[in-house]
């Protein structure tokens, strides 16, 4: 099985936040979301994503509720709360922070 | 504090997902099921076909059981998981029954007795004494100054203040608050009940005014002595102990202020004592006192020594400055009165009472610390045979993504459920032990009646628990991961199940742990095997005195001081008592030995005793016909014959130590003596006993002398009745007998128990018979789980080795060889133990010489003899798996497993 690339701990939970920025997604369409924009360099194991779901849940970051699809199944689907709105914005101003610090060491050889 | 409210509110998230486990565990279901769904028909869609879609989709959904668990994980109290860790380690047991009986009944066993002892030492030695501030409480021990010989002769008298002495120092201290005592001598306060019921025999105890105030008790009812109550012919009060009152009075309020009629003369009922209250327990073990009466000061001054003194320190003040200042102040009195320097030792009064049990109870501890020890290492051989034998179970967690932490927490509680099982079960025996102990009467030690399991024995209880459960589930769990995991788990996962290297390193470890068993419990069996033989040795000292066929009941009659009157008394008392068919002989005698005793001043006419001299002996006020009555040998001279009456000449007996004092390289017979400081007539000499045993059977008797009841006023009177021939009556029916006939004379006779002289001599040895039992019972337990702990490891073994033995016996060795080889093996096992056991008690053994009597703590003969026992015992253990090794059928073992 080819490795895929190790995501930094705690960006799943941001990238999550911010593909529902748009709109309420399903756990499907989220990974199809990631997958898709970032040209299939980020691919979700489904391992991770529930867990991940879980998470964001407990905190109240997002909530979720059951919908029917355009196919008329059920399916769950997650939408980002006002606190999830400013932990998004917390995270990526911490993200920035993180890589142009490790931009900086880079460089610096 | 966001952040606080932040992990509240996702706390209380966790709590509703939580009880909605099934209806998440099934939206979970649903979500993933639709997930997938998607990625098929998006596989579908890309041209694979339905078949391939399907597959890909659950391949690269990936394990669904496992998703559910790490989603569900994430919702997980951590405490969730030793739930399920506890459920299946009570699973797992109940399957394994035999096992978990064996193992919860070893640590029954062990933590069982450890908290019963903790209890004891706990009572005895450190909880403070039941009074308040009980560290500011001082016992004054008279004679420091004074030869030990001198004290010996004095008895008790040696012990006691006398009234002066001790309101000098109450006026002249200053370290003390309050200063009290009581009246130790009993004699002086035994009463007869009469007017309520049949007539009864009470203790009484003589108490300063200030003595309850001074310990910090107050009367549970009514009030103290007053001012009036403590002069002489000042008006006769008492007060009730708390089970007297129970008892006799039914707990009824309405008898304060009623006279109670104490040798016939009314006394008033001014209160009641608390039941925390024991005085006996303190002060006098073995004794029960039922009432309480004050101490006449003025009354008692000319009586000699006659107060055991206690008193309580100023706030500030130590025991040290205390005792400073006592020696200036009796210095003082010695001037002012020169008679003897009775300055006394200052302690603090929990030392007194149970300093001198500390060694017993540091013995006693030590045993059922090995005790405990044992069992925690045969508790861990059974554990490590477990986890060998669980090696594919753990192996196939282990594929299935347990961690090794994960195991390490399965095993940490299995350990939990065993170990909490047998403190349960333990603490139940703890209570009924120290329940038992509590209410033994019998046995003659300080505060055992507040013997309980109270909260610190429970607090013990929980750290006994932790660290065994600490200790003993890692330790097979290190065990497991040690060594390449990978090659492990294929080693057991593969079928024939035992690895040959493993199973090797867990017998070594096993064979380990049996030595240590061996050893304990041989340090152990060394210990009891001494006690034992000294306790032997107690009961084997000539007391000199007749203690078979012999009982003794108490008599109540007229000892006024009309010397004929008395005599004539006694005298018909006897006659009728002899007239008895069965009793052969009859004597009274005030005081008996092992018993309570008194001293009067005493020497030879012709060697008045110099400065520092011993000039004093025990007395005993007896009848004639008393010393053959109770079988003490007269080695020279005569009994007293009713002839020596008050009139003719004073007579005395002596004691051989007497004579050897007070009459070196003479004899005696025939002397004159001077008794009581020559306020009598001098006695002659007209009898030498054989020494007889005075305060307990390991001391050496002091002088003693006897003087006849017709010569001098007694202090109490038994009976010793001898019985014997063809007509002796069974014990009860003597004591009818004998009750009836006392009471013909006297009907206010009390009914006094007619007690076997035995069982006078028993209570006296009772303290050491207490702990020889319990020391022996922790040895034999000790020495049965060594035992047991040989069997396992050599059976195990044997198990392990079924294939080599096997091939051994195909290739010619005999069934005698084999079980030879077994044989030797386990007695290598037992040597080590034993010599390394042997070692310790040998070099530990003097920490106990104090507690033996009559031999060494390296006594040659008791550690033969325990040594043989230990191995005799450890090779029957080791013979039952010899014999069944030797028994293969060398087919079968090749064949298969």
């Amino acid at each position: 099985m080819a490795k895929k690339s190790d995501l930094l701990p705690g960006t799943l939970d941001m990238l999550i936040l911010k593909t529902l920025t748009r709109a309420p997604l399903h756990g499907y369409g989220i990974a199809l979301s990631i997958k898709r924009i970032s040209d299939d360099v980020l691919q979700v194991e489904e391992g991770s994503l529930y867990p991940a779901l879980q998470r964001l849940l407990l905190q109240g970051w997002v909530k979720a509720e059951w919908k029917q699809t355009e196919t008329n199944r059920r399916a769950r689907y997650y939408t980002l709360t006002e606190t999830g709105r400013k932990q998004l914005g917390h995270e990526l101003s911490e993200f920035d922070r993180m890589i142009a610090a490790i931009t900086r060491v880079l460089r610096e050889a | 504090m966001d952040r606080l409210t932040d992990r509240i509110a996702s706390l209380f998230r966790k709590l509703s997902l939580l009880l909605r486990r099934n209806r998440f565990r099934t939206e979970l279901d649903e979500e993933m099921a639709f997930h997938r769904a998607q990625a098929e028909k998006d596989f579908l869609a890309a041209g694979m076909s339905s078949q391939a879609a399907h597959t890909a989709a659950a391949r690269q959904f990936g394990n669904p059981v496992r998703l559910r668990e790490r989603s569900s994980e994430v919702i997980h109290f951590r405490f969730e998981t030793a739930l399920q860790d506890l459920r299946f380690a009570l699973r797992t047991l109940a399957r394994d029954r035999s096992f978990t009986l064996i193992a919860v009944l070893v640590l029954a066993l062990g933590i069982g007795a450890n908290v019963a002892v903790f209890s004891v030492v706990n009572t005895l030695l450190l909880r403070p004494l039941p009074f308040a501030d009980a560290h500011r409480l001082v016992w004054l021990e008279p004679g420091k100054n004074l030869d030990p010989r001198l004290l010996a002769a004095a008895g008790l008298g040696g012990k006691t203040f006398s009234v002066d002495d001790y309101e000098a120092f109450q006026r002249a201290n200053h370290s003390f608050a309050s200063v009290a005592s009581f009246n130790p001598f009993l004699g002086n306060s035994e009463y007869t009940l009469t007017g309520s019921g049949e007539a009864q025999g009470i203790a009484g105890m003589m108490v300063s005014g200030n003595f309850f105030s001074t310990l910090g008790v107050q009367p549970e009812l009514g009030r103290e002595f007053t001012r009036d109550e403590l002069q002489k012919n000042g008006r006769p009060a008492a007060l009730l102990s708390y089970f007297f009152w129970q008892r006799q009075f039914h707990a009824n309020p309405s008898i304060l202020g009623r006279p109670i009629l104490l040798n016939n003369k009314p006394v008033t009922v001014v209160g009641v004592l608390p039941a925390s209250f024991d005085f006996g327990s303190v002060f006098i073990p073995g004794q029960q006192f039922d009432v309480f009466v004050p101490a006449v000061m003025d009354e008692m001054r000319s009586w000699g020594n006659t107060l055991s003194v206690v008193g309580r320190l100023k706030p500030g003040v130590t025991v040290a400055q205390a005792q400073a200042e006592s020696d200036l102040v009796f210095a003082g009195i010695k001037t002012a009165h020169p008679t003897y320097d009775f300055s006394p030792t200052l302690s603090q009064l929990q030392e007194y009472v149970s300093g001198k049990l500390r060694r017993s109870m540091v013995a006693l501890w030590s045993a059922v610390g090995l005790v405990l020890l044992i069992v925690c290492v045969n508790l861990s051989s059974l554990l490590l045979a477990r986890t060998t034998r669980r090696g594919k179970e753990f192996a196939m967690r282990t594929a299935l993504g347990a961690s090794r932490g994960r195991l390490l927490r399965q095993l940490l509680a299995e350990s939990t459920v065993l170990v909490t099982a047998g403190a349960a079960v333990g603490l139940g025996l703890a209570f009924a032990l120290t329940s038992y102990i509590a209410h033994q009467d019998s046995i003659a030690l300080p505060l055992l009646h507040q013997v309980r399991v109270d909260r610190t024995a429970l607090g013990w209880t929980l750290l006994l628990v932790v660290a065994i459960t600490m200790l003993f589930g890692l330790l097979p769990g290190l065990r497991l991961a040690t060594g390449g995991a990978d090659r492990q788990l294929h080693a057991a996962l593969k079928d024939g199940g035992q690895n040959a290297s493993s199973a090797g390193h867990g017998q070594r470890l096993r064979s380990a742990l049996v030595v240590v068993e061996v050893a304990l419990s041989c340090v152990l069996l060394v210990g009891a095997g001494l006690l034992l033989r000294s306790f032997l040795n107690t009961l084997d000292v000539d007391m000199g005195f007749n203690a078979s066929h012999a009982s003794v009941m108490r008599v109540i009659y007229d000892q006024g001081a009309d010397a004929d009157k008395r005599t004539a008394a006694v005298q018909e008392i006897l006659r009728r008592v002899t007239a008895i068919p069965g009793v052969q002989m009859a004597g009274i005698a005030d005081m008996l030995p092992l018993g309570r005793n008194r001293s009067w001043q005493f020497w030879a006419k012709d060697h008045p005793p110099r400065n520092g001299d011993i000039d004093a002996a025990l007395t005993r006020i007896i009848t004639p016909g008393y010393l053959a009555a109770i079988g003490i040998h007269l080695r020279e001279g005569r009994d007293f014959t009713w002839q020596d009456r008050e009139k003719r000449e004073h007579v005395v007996i002596v004691n051989q130590a007497a004579a050897r004092h007070f009459w070196p390289g003479e004899n005696p017979l025939g002397k004159l003596s001077v008794v009581d400081g020559g306020d009598m007539a001098p006695a002659r000499v007209v009898g030498v006993i054989q020494d007889v045993s005075q305060t307990t059977l390991e001391t050496e008797a002091a002088p003693e002398i006897y003087v006849p009841v017709m010569q001098s006023s007694p202090e109490g009177a038994e009976l010793v009745v001898r019985t014997g021939g063809p007509g002796a009556p069974p014990p009860g029916e003597l004591s009818r007998l004998l009750l009836s006939t006392l009471r013909s004379l006297n009907p206010a006779q009390p009914a006094y128990p007619l007690e076997p002289l035995q069982t006078m001599v028993d209570r006296s040895t009772s303290p050491r018979r207490f702990f020889l039992v319990l020391v022996a019972t922790f040895a034999a337990l000790g020495l049965t789980l060594a035992a047991l702990g040989i069997y396992g490891v050599i059976s195990y073994g044997v198990e392990q080795r079924t294939q080599e033995i096997g091939i051994r016996m195909a290739l010619g060795a005999s069934a005698a060889q084999v079980q030879r080889g077994i044989l030797t093996h386990t007695a290598l096992l037992i040597g080590i133990g034993v010599a390394a056991g042997t070692l310790t008690a040998y070099v530990f053994g003097h920490a106990i010489a104090a507690m033996l009597f009559g031999l060494a703590p390296t006594d040659p003969a008791t550690f033969a003899a325990m040594i043989l026992l230990l191995t005799a015992v450890g090779l029957l253990a080791g013979f039952l798996p010899a014999r069944r090794a030797s028994r293969i059928d060398p087919m079968t073992a090749l064949r298969g497993n």
